[in-house]
């Protein structure tokens, strides 16, 4: 064993070089050497984004399909999980807890109200919660390939909006099977899922960093989602009930109906339940749908860019 | 970095040094620390980790695992460099961090472009099959879908996947370890790299597979600026690399010609 070794690396028979007083800061500059890992800036990250679209896409479809592969019924799932979920809140709180009084429209509207409220409040949960996994979830990808890692929490909540996709359509029969005529005011469910997929991704990617380096969120976000659900009004008429049951103040009820899980749901509603009048909404819906879209995607996107480079750390 | 990788220009930067050596990867006094969550010592209990939150003190069973001490090193142009030394001396790790896959602790690695890292352990997604494997894979390195189209079936023909049977289209979970390492290998050899790191790669897999990915490497080699190679089979190293560098425990031990640093690990590890 050699003991020489010890402190300092043996260089032997380096060859002389006209780079040999430069330090290594300069000799990299001299060659143009960049420093591994950097984090890019924000227009060089958004490019990077842009030319990886397709992974994205592929990525969610891919994860989309395999949800389930393992089950014997399959695809089948991706329309009954959202059913099964939906038809647990009926009994419960339609039918036991007399959640049914002061839907708007009567209580005939409680399905629909109750369906569109739990499917699109799934879709914020969910992308939420893989969001919190999608860089811990996915460090051996993340530490073995190169790809801007804004991709993973992306991904997942495109993931959502596909699953979604497969609700709209149990959603779209149980409107027609409950007497709803199809309208015009569909049509608004476009620009309304553009803008919660925005505000999602948006919190997905604040999620994914936090999650990153504190693994323990993945235990608490349950227990903060189901808090959000209930303070949403997912299944009962939340105006009705602030006011009504609680009697609490108007603005207390404006308040709650203003966090964007509630706009969203009510906006859906809106769009789809022909007795949801404008007049049931919080004040500005739709100006406060836009603002939580721009803030929410915004901020993640700027959150998350942020720590780029520390992404993978054990 | 700066510029999207994908719009790199492959041609040189820069003046080149008189003797034509040009610099690929300069590390300077890397440090590279990993933190460890739920290892540390017995005291797991609820009690303490609530007194530790109360206190506002660092959580005590996050454990930190300083795996690279101070390693400084610069490759040029047209070298292949060993890493050798025991397991756990930091070897991979150091790759993963001039990957920039990892981040450092301290001190800068700075290469040239985009340096590759083929591993054996590149994680893929193992519910999905195969197939999907490989143009995710693909779509990941920044590849186009008409690349991956055009290169998937050299891919699945490279990995021999299909040699005993459809298995291109069963889930990654099904495939043995050497199967799965081999689909991985395949599809990260797909592209061209300008700094290409091989951890252990050439170790997988039967002979015949083992044949083939030399040779892929060559040719690689022949393509990228500077090959580094982690592997315990020595002969390997002899017959691949020009100069060898062994790290010890993180650091850096002995950095030379391959003949001379190959003898003095022999004798330290008592051959």
């Amino acid at each position: 064993m050699s003991e020489s070794a010890h402190d300092r690396a043996v260089v032997v028979n380096a060859p002389p070089s006209p780079d040999d007083g430069l330090t290594p800061a300069q000799l990299a500059a001299k060659y143009g050497l960049t420093v591994s890992g950097a984090r890019p800036s924000l227009p060089a990250y958004v490019r990077q984004l842009w030319a990886r679209r397709h992974f994205i896409a592929a990525f969610s479809r891919a994860k989309l399909q395999a949800q389930y592969s393992q089950a014997k019924l399959g695809q089948l799932w991706q329309v009954a999980t959202p059913l099964l979920n939906a038809l647990v809140y009926f009994f419960i709180f339609g039918v036991l807890l007399g959640a049914r009084d002061g839907v708007p429209g009567g209580e005939q509207n409680y399905i629909p109200f109750l369906v569109t409220g739990v499917f699109v409040f799934t879709f914020t949960q969910q992308s939420v919660l893989s969001g919190v996994r999608a860089i811990s979830g996915n460090v051996g990808l993340v530490r073995a390939l190169h790809f801007p890692r804004a991709s993973l929490p992306i991904s997942f909540a495109l993931q959502q909006l596909q699953q979604l996709m497969y609700s709209m359509i149990v959603l779209l029969v149980v409107l027609l099977a409950f007497g709803q005529v199809p309208a015009w005011s569909w049509l608004l469910v476009l620009p309304i899922l553009v803008l919660q997929f925005v505000f999602n991704t948006g919190v997905a990617m604040i999620m994914a960093r936090f999650g990153s380096h504190t693994p323990d969120l993945a235990q608490l976000m349950p227990f903060v989602l189901r808090t959000w659900m209930y303070a949403s009004g997912v299944m009962f008429p939340l105006q009705h009930m602030m006011t009504e049951r609680a009697s609490l103040p108007t603005w207390a009820a404006d308040l709650a109906a203003a966090n964007p899980a509630a706009v969203f749901m009510d906006l859906m509603r809106f769009a789809l339940i022909d007795d949801y009048t404008y007049a049931d909404l919080a004040p500005f819906p739709w100006l406060l749908a836009l603002g939580w879209a721009l803030f929410a995607g915004v901020l993640g996107f700027v959150y998350f860019w942020k720590a780029e480079e520390r992404y993978g750390r054990g | 970095m700066a510029v999207a990788e994908t719009t790199r220009p492959t041609d040189t930067v820069g003046p080149a040094a008189g003797d034509g050596r040009r610099p690929t990867v300069i590390a300077d006094d890397v440090h590279i620390v990993y933190r460890v969550y739920g290892a540390g010592g017995g005291r797991g209990s609820a009690t303490a980790a609530l007194n530790r939150i109360v206190r506002r003190r660092p959580s005590g069973r996050v454990r930190e695992v300083h795996a690279v001490k101070g390693v400084s090193f610069t490759a040029y142009r047209g070298e292949a460099v060993g890493l050798i030394g025991s397991n756990g001396s930091g070897k991979s790790t150091l790759l993963r961090a001039i990957a920039g896959l990892l981040p450092v602790e301290s001190g800068k690695v700075y290469t040239d472009g985009q340096p590759s890292l083929l591993g054996v352990n590149a994680a893929l997604l193992n519910d999905l099959t195969g197939e999907r494997n490989v143009v995710l894979g693909g779509l990941a390195m920044g590849m186009s879908r008409e690349e991956v189209r055009e290169r998937y079936e050299e891919i699945v023909d490279f990995s021999g996947i299909n040699e005993k049977g459809d298995f291109i289209t069963l889930p990654m979970r099904t495939y043995s370890s050497g199967m799965a390492a081999r689909l991985r290998f395949s599809i990260a050899a797909a592209k061209r790299h300008d700094v290409l790191m091989i951890d252990e790669a050439l170790a997988t897999g039967d002979k015949k597979f083992q044949k083939r990915s030399e040779a892929r490497i060559r040719e690689l080699r022949k393509e990228a600026g500077t090959v580094f190679l982690v592997s315990h089979n020595n002969k390997s190293i002899r017959d691949t690399c020009d100069r060898v560098l062994w790290l010890e425990k993180g650091e850096l031990r002995m950095d030379g010609p391959t003949e001379t640093v190959l003898k003095a690990y022999e004798e330290f590890t008592g051959k």
